[in-house]
């Protein structure tokens, strides 16, 4: 989102406040140290992450910190869920595995844990999976449920906030 | 109210001993074990047949079968606590058909009959305006029958999800907090009396899948079987899997879940938050039901034992006792 602010000190920190207020991550912040069309205003864009439905807190609470937003770009939604796998991973192609959800092109492996006991022993893996819609995050989740199955694996899947 | 009382194992002597030690308008005028049976309409002397039972192996007379007390003792209500047969149901149900079929009500602790058969043998309770009641089939002492039937009397029940297997559960719990291995842990459940010789019922997640298609039969008789639930056991899992949970402030549980809307009945081991309701440490058993007046509930409890299963069996005979005063 692009924000613009007086050019006094402390007013960026008041900026930022309200998104870890709101629960969100700061992943950029662009700060441009040009006078804004208006003097005496400041503009900063920011990229970040919120949970689901708290835009409007957030707008709300910059407006009462005197922030003016010019513009909120485009709004993804993150889901993550995390899973544990448990068999024998590497025999199995773990790449393959986890380009098996990559290549949906709609929701992607952003962890990977291992750990690797003796060579013949099963292991065990803990993967998140970031998608931008919940239907695109169950897509993935029967993808890898298949994937499971065909290679022996067992799926532990998160037990899914009771709604 | 009269009570015939089949089947003498660690249940049976839970039962029989708590009606003869409290004061609740009970009297246990019929008993059977597996080898014996005993009767008498002004009430047996209970203490005298569990110390026969204790020295000679059985209660009463030889010459008796348990159909005999079921079919010729004069008692209002069948308690049936004898071995569970998961598969057949036998001889169970046929105890349970006899007992309905002369108007008798029904309580039973036992899985198999009313895993297997519990339509029919509702319909027959129906037809002869008796009731046949099964509290202690699941999740032990928690009263979870009496909680859905009157406490959420009018909720739809939208969706449950349990820990019904106390053996999984303290395995579960020990490989989280001890780092056991599966087969460390299961070996110390069988030390603790909390497993079976042969544990596959339980570590497979059998016994949860039975107890899940009891709830769902019950909540929404939808007539599903053992075979409808998606089923997946415990055995397969690693140290290392539950280190994995940890480090995000998790732990894996064998969960029961039903939920109609998404055609979901499933048992299998699930990624859950520790600070979650459902994660009870231990033998302990928990149940959330969601509701649409009552939202979430969660009942925690004892899954077993003698005397927490007594409770159980206890509270359908007062409901009973209550609800056909006057006729029974």
């Amino acid at each position: 989102m692009k924000l613009e602010m007086k050019d006094s000190p402390g007013q960026l920190v008041a900026a930022l406040k309200p998104i870890s207020d709101v629960g969100g991550n700061i992943i950029a912040v662009i700060h441009q140290r040009e006078p804004g069309p208006d003097h005496g205003t400041l503009e900063v864009q920011i990229v970040l992450e919120l949970p689901e439905g708290r835009v409007e807190m957030l707008v709300g609470l910059l407006k009462e910190q005197g922030v003016y937003i010019q513009r909120i770009g485009e709004q993804r939604l993150l889901y993550k869920r995390t899973v544990i796998l448990i068999g024998h991973l590497m025999h199995t192609d773990l790449s393959d595995t986890v380009d098996q959800v990559d290549s949906t092109g709609f929701a992607e492996v952003s962890e990977l844990a291992m750990s690797m006991p003796a060579v013949k022993e099963r292991s065990s893996s803990r993967l998140t999976i970031k998608s931008v819609t919940k239907e695109d995050m169950e897509a993935a989740l029967t993808i890898l449920r298949r994937v499971s199955q065909q290679k022996s694996l067992l799926l532990i899947e998160p037990l899914e906030e009771i709604a | 109210m009269k009570i015939a009382l089949i089947g003498l194992g660690f249940v049976g002597r839970g039962v029989a001993e708590m009606i003869t030690k409290k004061d609740l308008g009970l009297t246990i005028t019929g008993i059977a074990d597996s080898k014996s049976g005993a009767m008498d309409p002004r009430g047996l002397d209970i203490p005298a047949l569990l110390a026969h039972k204790k020295t000679l192996g059985y209660c009463g007379d030889p010459n008796l079968s348990s159909l005999d007390i079921i079919d010729k003792a004069d008692y209002d209500a069948l308690v049936e606590v004898s071995p569970t047969n998961a598969l057949s149901g036998e001889p169970a149900i046929g105890y349970i058909r006899a007992a309905l079929a002369r108007k008798k009500h029904v309580v039973t602790s036992n899985k198999g009959p009313i895993a297997l058969a519990n339509k029919e043998l509702r319909a027959t309770a129906c037809e002869n305006n008796v009731a046949l009641r099964y509290e202690a089939t699941v999740a032990g002492a928690i009263p979870i029958m009496h909680t859905l039937e009157q406490g959420l009397a009018g909720n739809d029940i939208l969706a449950l999800y349990g820990v019904l297997n106390g053996t999984c559960n303290y395995i579960l719990t020990r490989m989280a907090d001890e780092g056991l291995t599966y087969e460390q842990a299961l070996m110390e459940a069988r030390e603790m009396g909390y497993a079976e010789a042969d544990p596959t019922y339980d570590v497979k997640g059998i016994d949860a899948a039975i107890k899940l298609v009891i709830l769902a039969n019950t909540i929404w008789g939808n007539g599903v079987t053992l075979k409808d639930v998606d089923c997946t056991g415990i055995d397969l899992l690693t140290p290392d899997a539950l280190r994995l949970a940890e480090t995000d402030g998790c732990t894996i549980r064998l969960i029961a879940e039903a939920i109609p809307r998404k055609h979901i009945l499933r048992v299998s081991p699930r990624i859950i938050e520790k600070s979650h309701p459902l994660v009870v440490n231990g033998t302990l058993n928990a149940l959330t039901l969601e509701t649409d007046m009552a939202k979430e509930i969660t009942l925690i409890g004892r899954g077993a034992g003698s005397i927490e299963t007594a409770s159980a069996i206890i509270g359908d005979l007062l409901y009973i006792k209550d609800r056909y005063d006057g006729r029974a």
